[in-house]
């Protein structure tokens, strides 16, 4: 029997054939990164390979790193294995990984999600005869509504919030999520201020010609009077804090898809909650894994076991994959924030 | 539905009373009568009889989503609450419906006349024409509990801002055994009569924990000290010729302590008791669990009559010759209380808790240290001066409990909680000692802090040796101190002990998992408490 093209190891997804690791959580002598995520993309290891869209992002997070660049759908060789980077849809830049052995060809999807968000490269199915998906909302009750309705939502709340003159102070997660939100908004109905850590990014992806409206940085300087009825873009975790308090008795909003179930929208204490998620709902991860013509699939991240013995009940063979996480569901709030 | 579901949109959408008490309000001055009649039935803890079981509602829900029964009972957990998976696992409507609140609920109540082909058929075309918030608002109609961020008090709030009258009267007046099909919005809120049923009880006033020392509460002089039992608080109502006994949670109980009756052989009609139901042995209470054989029976057998009789130990009186005392300060309702009780016999089932006396706070807080031998929980602080009000007040009234006990334990298995908590390990099962045995010997599922829960939760995931159904067996790693008010035998439980209201007192990350207590560390408790 021959070796698997990839297995899996303490270290993350390995591939013998080239000797690199697929976004590895631990130290490696070279990385394939699918995204910037920092679940992902960790610092320390020796050698890094990403998109070149995805890594004026991973530079602004993890500084001076020796980092090579590909383009999407080029193929290079490593080794004994020629891989590729192909659109994941998951955040600007973000890939699945295509690896190739004498023939055989495995996909390692990355965090992805199928419909289009107006932002970020369109994910583009690869065929592969297995593949390692992700499973964050690995559970039929995980259904997203289209996006222009959430944008909808998210809008007809700004505008009822800002004629009471109120501001709207909107949790999510600083790359990917944010931007995608202020693709969304309509800049008609007022300003839009932004957390720190949001406007860091924003600035790296609008040098790389992403289009984003104009946003006020929040600083101890930035008179936010003068900014009546805006919306605040900040991460999660910003929300509750005393940063937060200079905008009174602001109505606060969560965006993503834990937002679905309503304990968790109710323990995170927000006013609403909008589901919006950059991760595959239960239609779409079937979709993608049809697409793919795959019969072996692997889950990882999510509820991988529930999500695995489904597939096998659907005439894959489908197996979890071990993660640091114990090989299931890291779907607690830390996680929370970037889906 | 529609108009119902945009309430409850309005509502489950804010965090802040304000504005919920206002959408209720609005809601209740628009509403037909009949939708709004249910509204109070609904958010005052009444509910249609349940039309099918929740085993049926999964197996169907199931059916109709075209997925596996398991596959449905995995995500149950996750989501936290079974309406709530069933709305969202379902596909979408095809139908439209303009049927209102009421309209449904009449169907539903007339279900358990219905067969079971019938009951499915209706559940089914129900799913599909209610939308996502419709649906999930249905089904928690039929799995019970009918808890969505709308109290009782916030109810009554709301709707004496509708009507423009007092809230007060209004609570009284949605006291008692009246259901939708009884009574009308117009008998019910707009005309109402006191007079008209004999068995209405007071809304019952609730004491506020106190948490430091009595100092605060002024001279020791204002104050009735009384010893807090550990029974079924209840109100007695002689009134007519008939006696009700009413619970804290508004359960009429008139059957199930028939002892109670002979009350009225020794007070005149017209008079309104407050106190606590508890096992009598002559002398004084009997522990709790001898009481807890007697709650949840409907009738009572003879043989239990006997083993755990109970009377009711009065300390308010709230009605007397047909008066509402409930203004007039407590000094005086307990000076007639005692009164009226001073000369029964013995053998009446109504006797007055004693007052304690005391000079100072420190002479009080002597004889609280005393309480357990008393088979009390602590005391009872009761301003002399004040009104009987409703609801949970603070000021006049506090408990001034003991010290609980406490034990060191190990935890072995976790579960994920409901609502606000699904998706989160917090329901945890702990274990002592015996030898090198871990024995478990309770649950728990408070005391913690949201990011404690979430440290917990992920260490839970990294940390299971083993899965059945929702319960996680977990390494026998961390250890938690485990505060309870009580311990007694229990054959039923491996430990062949249980504790009364455990929780988690704090996360001991400084504790060892060997040093936790030992089963005879409990034993010893159960002797020295039991």
């Amino acid at each position: 029997m021959t070796e698997p093209v990839l297995s899996f190891t303490e270290r993350g997804i390995y591939c013998p054939a080239g000797d690199f690791h697929i976004d590895p959580w631990r130290p490696v002598a070279r990385a394939l990164i699918t995204h910037g995520h920092s679940d992902h993309a960790r610092p320390g290891h020796g050698a890094y390979l990403a998109t070149e869209a995805a890594a004026p992002v991973i530079r602004h997070r993890l500084g001076d790193i020796p980092l090579d660049t590909i383009r999407f759908g080029e193929r290079r060789q490593i080794g004994r294995a020629t891989v590729s980077f192909h659109p994941a849809g998951h955040i600007p830049g973000s890939a699945q990984i295509r690896v190739e052995v004498g023939g055989e060809v495995w996909v390692a999807s990355g965090d992805y999600k199928l419909a289009p968000d107006g932002l970020c490269e369109t994910f583009e199915p690869v065929r592969c005869h297995a593949f390692i998906t992700e499973c964050t909302f690995g559970l039929p009750v995980f259904t997203w509504r289209p996006q222009h309705e959430i944008a909808a939502e998210i809008n007809d709340w700004w505008a009822s919030t800002a004629a009471e003159g109120r501001y709207c102070l909107l949790g999510a997660y600083s790359l990917g999520k944010a931007q995608r939100l202020l693709a969304l908004l309509d800049p008609e109905i007022g300003p839009i201020l932004t957390h720190g850590a949001v406007e860091n990014t924003n600035a790296v992806l609008r040098a790389q010609g992403y289009a984003l409206p104009d946003t006020h940085h929040v600083t101890p300087d930035l008179d936010i009077k003068a900014h009546p009825g805006a919306l605040v873009i900040a991460p999660p975790s910003a929300l509750g804090s005393t940063w937060a308090r200079r905008f009174g008795r602001a109505s606060t909003g969560m965006a993503s898809g834990w937002m679905r179930m309503r304990g968790v929208r109710r323990r995170r204490g927000a006013d609403r909650g909008f589901v919006l998620s950059d991760h595959a709902d239960w239609p779409e991860l079937h979709e993608a894994i049809r697409e793919t013509g795959a019969e072996r699939i692997f889950a990882t991240h999510g509820y991988t076991e529930i999500f695995a013995r489904w597939l096998n009940t659907q005439g894959y063979q489908a197996e979890v994959v071990p993660t640091e996480f114990g090989g299931e569901e890291d779907a607690a709030d830390a996680a929370e924030d970037a889906a | 539905m529609k108009a119902f579901a945009a309430l409850f949109t309005a509502v489950d959408q804010s965090t802040k009373t304000t504005v919920k008490t206002a959408a209720l309000a609005e809601y209740f001055r628009t509403a037909p009568d009949d939708d709004r009649l249910w509204t109070i039935a609904l958010f005052s803890g009444r509910r249609p009889k349940r039309a099918v079981t929740t085993t049926q509602l999964r197996g169907w829900a199931a059916e109709r989503a075209e997925l596996p029964l398991w596959l449905l009972e995995e995500s149950y957990p996750i989501v936290g609450d079974l309406a709530e998976t069933i709305a969202l696992l379902l596909p979408p409507a095809s139908r439209d419906s303009d049927q209102s609140l009421s309209q449904w609920l009449a169907a539903l109540s007339d279900m358990p006349n219905r067969d079971l082909d019938e009951r499915k058929r209706f559940i089914l075309e129900a799913w599909d024409q209610l939308d996502e918030t419709g649906r999930f608002l249905f089904n928690k109609l039929i799995t019970g509990g009918f808890r969505i961020g709308v109290s009782r008090k916030l109810m009554t709030r709301a709707l004496a801002q509708a009507t423009g009258q007092d809230e007060a009267a209004l609570a009284l007046r949605l006291m008692g055994d009246w259901t939708p099909q009884s009574t009308s919005w117009h008998a019910l809120v707009e005309s109402p009569d006191p007079e008209e049923n004999e068995s209405r009880p007071y809304p019952f006033y609730l004491a506020y924990q106190l948490d430091d020392g009595p100092e605060s509460l002024g001279p020791p002089e204002d104050w009735l000290a009384e010893w807090k039992w550990d029974g079924i608080r209840g109100q007695l109502i002689l009134r007519g010729g008939s006696h009700h006994v009413w619970s804290r949670g508004e359960e009429l109980m008139t059957d199930r302590f028939p002892e109670l009756a002979r009350a009225a052989d020794f007070i005149p009609p017209g008079h309104v008791f407050d106190g606590e139901i508890v096992a009598w042995d002559g002398a004084q209470p009997q522990p709790f669990n001898t009481l807890q054989q007697r709650i949840g029976r409907k009738t009572v057998p003879k043989k239990l009559l006997k083993e755990a009789p109970v009377i009711l130990l009065a300390y308010d009186l709230l009605e007397a010759d047909g008066q509402d005392l409930r203004d007039t300060p407590l000094a005086r309702r307990r000076a007639r209380l005692d009164a009226l009780l001073a000369d029964l016999p013995p053998d009446a089932p109504i006797r007055p808790s004693p007052r304690l006396t005391f000079e100072t706070w420190e002479g009080l807080a002597e004889t609280r240290a005393t309480a357990r031998e008393r088979r009390a929980e602590g005391l009872m602080l009761k301003r002399l001066g004040a009104p009987y009000l409703a609801g949970r007040k603070k000021g006049d009234w506090w408990k001034w409990k003991l010290d609980p006990l406490s034990v060191d334990a190990v935890m072995i298995y976790a579960q994920q909680g409901h609502g606000r908590r699904a998706n989160l390990f917090t329901d945890f099962t702990f274990a002592a000692w015996d030898g090198n045995d871990l024995v478990p010997f309770t649950k728990a599922y408070s005391g913690l802090t949201d990011a404690e829960f979430n440290k917990i939760t992920s260490w839970v995931r990294r940390n299971t040796l083993q899965r059945f159904g929702p319960v996680r067996q977990v390494k026998p790693e961390l250890v938690f101190e485990i505060a309870f008010e009580g311990i007694q035998p229990s054959p039923r439980h491996k430990s062949g002990l249980a504790l009364r209201f455990p929780r988690m007192a704090r996360w001991r990350h400084d504790k060892p998992v060997q040093e936790a207590n030992t089963l005879a560390d409990l034993q010893a408790l159960l002797a020295a408490y039991g």
